[in-house]
This record gives C-alpha cells, structure tokens and sequence, in this order.
C-alpha cells in the first residue's frame, strides 16, 4: 500500500532538456575503509569511488558523497536484494545502511543549455575540466540540496529530495523561459 | 564569491558551507575534576580576535565534514584549512 503510493517517479512533462527518470533503489551507506571496500565487492563494483567520483556497472552506480558516506543507485526491482546482500557482506564491519529510496526522484538534464540552466541557481564551476564527466556531489540549487552528478559532457544526473522536487523543477522551468532555452 | 577551499572536495563556493565556531577547544578529559570556573571557559569564553582566528566549518551542503580553517577577521581571507584532528599549518610572521 505504501509502496504503491510512493514508488512512482516524479510526474512532470518531460522537456527537451529535463526528463523525471524511473524510480530506483537508493541507499545512504556509512562506514570506515574496510566497510567501504565490502560494499564496492558486494555491488561487483571495479573500484571505490575516488573523492567527488562516481563508479558505475551493471546498472549500479556508487556516488561519493562525504569521505565515509555513499548514495548507492540500482534498478527498481533490487532493491530488497540491494539491501540485503550489502548487509550481508558487511555484516563484520561498523557500519549504517539506510534505505532512501522513496526520499529522493531523480531527474536527468541534458542538451547543450544543461550547464547554463544550473548555474543560473548553482555557483559550482561546471566546465568540463573542474567538473568532468563522473564527477559527483551533493550541492545546493538555489534553495534546495541536490545530488549533482554528470554523467555526460552534456548531461546531468540529478538526485533531490521528494518534496522539494517540484521547487526544483519549476525553477529550471523559470530559468530555461528567461534565457531563452 | 568567496571560494573556501574544502579539505575533501576543494575549493567550493562559500554557500556549501557553515560556521561552527572556535576551533580545538578540548572537552575536559576529567569532567568530574573540574571546577566551575573552568567549566564556564570551557562552555561559554571565546577568544574574539581581531586577526588571525582558528575556527571550525562544516561543508553542510558537499561532504558534510567538519574542518578547520585559520581565518583573519579583518579581511575575511582564509588563509589555510585542515581537516579535523590536525594540527593548525605553521604560520609565516606577518599577515595580510
């Protein structure tokens, strides 16, 4: 009943440059450096995520958010099996999981405005050398914290909280009216 | 705007971050063996400079991790930060 109820990705009309994605399994998980490389193992990960990188395979994704702290991302339907097995291979280490899915929607941005539409509202330098493609980081956008990840040079992956969802999409609606986009 | 250079994540724009106050100020290790007076210090006197000053930061809207950073009060310039647990970065005679 709960699930039905929150499990549906953001509803809003996709644009040229923003489209709501699906809805994903999400976990914020905490941990020191041997927790942390029990977790990118259980994911079948090739590597940790190095500071303010990304690393991604076979549909999961690990975000760096702080030195001990990582936003997991997989497909939907994981997500009891996510939690699970990362629980069972990192039972022997301190640790916290939480399941975030429902918290957060995500959203994608794209096109060649991508870069301007978010700096209107985000200080972050964004070129392609202070921000390359892979890098990842909780930030701010006007009022409201996102998760900004880019996954392409063109292209932006962008994480925020449920209720602040239609703000933020609103907003860039604003912003891509004003300056033409 | 002004760039705080994050010990984790590097230079970021100043809205990322917070202030925490006053750096290393130690907890009493005896709380029991402490007198009032000191306990009023330890919880209440700050040193208000006018200069140089230690303080915390926390980069609440990136990392989330609490650092230090030496700051003159007089032109707002950090002037180097660390991260939590280390020692403040020697500093050259003069300041700006």
């Amino acid at each position: 009943m709960v699930e039905s109820a929150t499990a549906r990705s953001l509803e809003f009309a996709a644009t040229r440059w923003l489209r709501p994605l699906p809805p994903a399994a999400r976990c914020i998980f905490c941990g020191d450096e041997a927790a942390q490389a029990a977790l990118v193992a259980a994911l079948g990960l090739p590597g940790s995520a190095a500071n303010c990188r990304a690393v991604s395979a076979n549909g999961r994704s690990l975000l760096w958010l702080g030195p001990d702290e990582r936003l997991v991302l997989a497909p939907a339907d994981q997500r009891q099996s996510l939690s699970a097995a990362i629980e069972a291979a990192t039972a022997s280490h301190a640790h916290s999981l939480v399941d975030v899915s429902y918290r957060q929607v995500a959203l994608e941005l794209h096109g060649p405005t991508a870069v301007r539409l978010l700096n209107a509202q985000c200080p972050l330098e964004l070129t392609a050398t202070a921000f390359p493609v892979g890098m990842c980081t909780r930030t701010i956008y006007a009022k409201t914290e996102i998760v900004l990840w880019r996954t392409a040079l063109e292209s932006f992956h962008i994480e925020v909280w449920r209720s602040f969802a239609p703000y933020l999409v609103t907003l860039l609606g604003d912003v891509a009216k004003e300056s033409g986009a | 705007m002004l760039l705080i250079h994050c010990p984790y994540c590097g230079d970021r724009p100043e809205l990322e971050f917070s202030y925490g106050g006053q750096a290393h100020i130690a907890r009493p290790s005896k709380p029991e063996s402490v007198t009032a007076d000191q306990w009023v210090e330890f919880l209440y006197l700050r040193s208000n400079p006018r200069g140089v000053h230690a303080e915390r930061w926390r980069h609440v809207r990136g990392c989330a991790r609490y650092f230090n950073a030496l700051r003159d009060t007089r032109t707002d310039r950090f002037i180097a930060t660390y991260k939590a647990g280390e020692a403040p970065p020697q500093q050259s005679g003069s300041t700006p």
